[in-house]
């Protein structure tokens, strides 16, 4: 059945879904990466809250006029209006009163919702009967999407990517250094309501498939997934599209196999699924990646300072060097060492007294910064300076 | 003003007064130590501790929902903590991607357990049933002396009330390592305050406030309560108590405005029927936060 559902075998309406939830996923994981590098994401939470009112506003006023309440293309634009009311507020209260933007984005996201929610009791007592279900826009809901709402989600998100790709130069700029951005001639302040108006028409697009509440994390959590793999902008920006697309396609999918799996939340945990994953596994700053190199690095430093207490004939105690000691073959069993124990611990020996007759030499000891009690002088010096070296050492013994 | 008001509003707008306090108390420093999104993502994480809860108990009962709410808010805070540190996410990214998915995670039980035949569902959660905590053997003004109509009282408005005594006796206890460490961390910690201990309270005071809240009132209110009333207040006075009593007054006229409203505003419009009052309540706090900051004396930095 999941199978099925993955090669899109099962039904028009299930393949309807997962194509809109695919092409949403990517357009909302791209766009979201200048956000989450502007590190602005909750920005996004404020504005999703702030489509309700004009949502439900949007009914009312195309039900007075005579139309169906339920048209996706009125009830987008309803929440579009109130979403950008919403982030004018918000920039309003950041730029001309004392409070930070963290407190913005509550009482802008608070305050419109709360209102969205008056406005939908007075919905429900208004038309009783034809309010068909405006709360299936806090959590979305893709039972009877119809062919031209998914044409205007994909089509949608495909605009926001478009126009999201035309600018990804001035926008990372922006996000990554805003003043240098300034110097070089980019409007900071118009870029970021760039950034926030794309944000602004991926919620409005994805409201009906994921709901209002959840759009957020389309947005978030495939540009933090895509960070732990690459350092490199564009690399984000494409990655992240791709998780927010499989995340999309595969979560859809997944929906469409049984009763009771609500489309919306499922995207976001296949989502999440992929940030666990990431963060664990991902060589570069995964946590995995991190403990391994972590234990490398203390194994090289027991197994150094080891042998140097060997070559100085010094009793070694602690348990960790001692393992690490016998299982390199190194020490025998009642800690005396091996033969080869003997050269390389004398070999540890000389690179030490080398490093040291490095620091007090004249015109090498700016290289002693390069000494971290590991890395080998043979890597940092050429032949001719080690031999000179050891001649210093020949003549003053004191340095030994 | 008689007997249909003791009966009918009393209740709802004493529980609404007291949960609107008790998140503001907390909310006025989250507020300056910028932290005011916790309150946000509490309230949304609540609702996979409810559930959770419910079907380790199988029924609805108040203190496991509570006991579980809470669970799941100090869960949110770790795991926000711990990929904020592992993943070296920033701290709003961090926030964002935790609640979303503990959200999702909730509605997605919700839709699998077989939760439909009892009241718990996600437009509750969000804007509870204040309207519906009625005092039905309330008969007047003289049933407050009557025993045996007290005990007939909705037990969220006994619960509330002790919230809020214990966040206004938590806020009395630490004030001043509290207002140390909000205002500077670091002479805080040279003075021997183990200011990582005391936010770590803060934030399980604000869970505990929300928690409570939420268990009457919905989550809306919450998250408006706790930013609302704090920014509004923090427009008209440099001065920190200055700052909490006006918080508490904000708190307490955006409760009793917002349901009356609510109750009685559709009526004088020509409407039957009464709205949301945990929605109202969210709008009036928020008109009162634009008027003071169009006309507050301290709206600038």
């Amino acid at each position: 059945m999941l199978i099925d559902a993955l090669f899109l075998q099962i039904g028009y309406n299930a393949t309807l879904v997962t194509l809109g939830s695919a092409t949403l996923g990517l357009a909302a994981g791209a766009t979201g990466t200048f956000l989450f590098l502007r590190k602005r994401a909750l920005v996004a939470d404020a504005v999703s809250h702030a489509t309700l009112p004009g949502l439900a506003l949007a009914f009312m006023l195309m039900v007075a006029m005579g139309g169906d309440g339920r048209n996706l293309a009125g009830l987008m634009a309803g929440s579009a209006l109130s979403a950008w009311a919403g982030l004018l507020c918000l920039s309003w209260l950041t730029r001309h009163t004392r409070l930070a933007e963290d407190a913005a984005i509550g009482a802008v996201l608070s305050v419109f919702f709360g209102f969205g929610i008056v406005l939908l009791t007075v919905v429900q007592t208004l038309s009783a009967g034809r309010q068909a279900g405006l709360e299936s826009f806090l959590l979305g809901s893709t039972a009877g999407m119809l062919f031209s709402d998914a044409l205007l989600i994909a089509a949608g998100g495909l605009c926001v990517l478009a126009c999201a790709l035309a600018l990804r130069r001035p926008l990372l700029l922006v996000a990554f250094d805003p003043g240098y951005a300034q110097t070089q001639g980019i409007n900071v302040q118009r870029m970021d309501l760039a950034i926030m108006t794309l944000v602004m028409a991926i919620t409005v697009v994805g409201l009906k498939v994921v709901g209002l509440i959840l759009i957020v994390a389309l947005l978030i959590i495939p540009a933090a997934t895509a960070r732990f793999w690459s350092n490199r902008a564009d690399r984000v920006v494409l990655l992240a599209g791709l998780f927010g697309g499989l995340s999309g396609y595969i979560g859809a999918a997944v929906s469409a196999t049984a009763p009771g799996l609500p489309t919306g939340p499922i995207i976001v945990l296949v989502g999440f699924g992929f940030f666990v994953g990431s963060l664990l596994l991902s060589p570069g700053r995964g946590v995995l990646s991190s403990a391994l190199r972590h234990r490398a690095y203390q194994r090289q430093v027991h197994l150094r300072q080891g042998l140097l207490a060997l070559a100085r004939q010094q009793p070694v105690y602690e348990a960790m060097t001692r393992r690490l000691l016998r299982r390199a073959g190194l020490v025998r069993a009642d800690g005396v060492p091996t033969p080869e124990g003997h050269s390389r611990a004398a070999a540890a020996l000389r690179d030490e007294t080398r490093w040291q007759a490095l620091r007090s030499s004249m015109h090498l000891s700016e290289l002693s910064t390069r000494d971290d009690g590991l890395t080998l002088i043979l890597d940092v010096l050429t032949q001719d300076q080690i031999a000179e070296l050891d001649r210093r050492i020949n003549a003053s013994p004191r340095v030994v | 003003m008689g007997a249909e008001f003791v009966m009918l509003s009393l209740a709802p707008l004493l529980i609404g007064i007291f949960a609107a306090v008790a998140c503001a108390l907390p909310g006025n420093f989250l507020l300056l130590r910028r932290q005011s999104l916790i309150g946000d993502a509490i309230s949304h994480v609540v609702l996979p501790g409810i559930i959770v809860a419910f079907l380790l108990t199988g029924r609805i009962a108040a203190w496991p929902m509570m006991l579980g709410a809470a669970g799941a808010a100090l869960v949110a805070v770790v795991l926000i903590e711990t990929i904020r540190r592992l993943g070296r996410v920033d701290s709003g990214a961090a926030m964002g991607v935790i609640f979303t998915a503990m959200f999702a995670a909730g509605v997605l039980l919700l839709e699998q357990s077989d939760t439909a035949s009892v009241h718990l569902d996600v437009e509750h959660a969000l804007y509870g049933n204040l309207e519906s905590l009625i005092w039905l053997d309330g008969m007047g003004w003289a049933s407050l002396l009557d025993p045996v109509a007290l005990r007939g009282l909705p037990p969220e408005l006994p619960r509330m009330a002790l919230t809020l005594g214990v966040v206004a006796l938590c806020t009395w206890i630490f004030w001043r390592p509290l207002k140390m460490a909000t205002f500077d961390e670091g002479f805080a910690r040279t003075m021997g305050i183990p200011v990582q201990l005391l936010s770590l309270g803060l934030v399980i005071t604000a869970a505990i406030a929300a928690v409570a809240a939420f268990d009457a009132v919905g989550s809306i209110i919450v998250i408006a309560m706790f930013i609302c009333p704090p920014a509004t207040a923090r427009m008209m006075t440099n001065r920190l108590a200055a700052q909490i009593w006006w918080s508490v007054a904000f708190a307490v006229l955006s409760a009793i405005l917002g349901y009356v409203l609510a109750g009685y505003g559709p009526l004088w419009f020509g409407g039957s029927n009464a709205v949301s009052a945990a929605g109202m309540i969210a709008t009036v706090s928020g008109l009162m936060l634009s008027a003071a900051a169009l006309i507050g004396p301290h709206r600038k930095g």
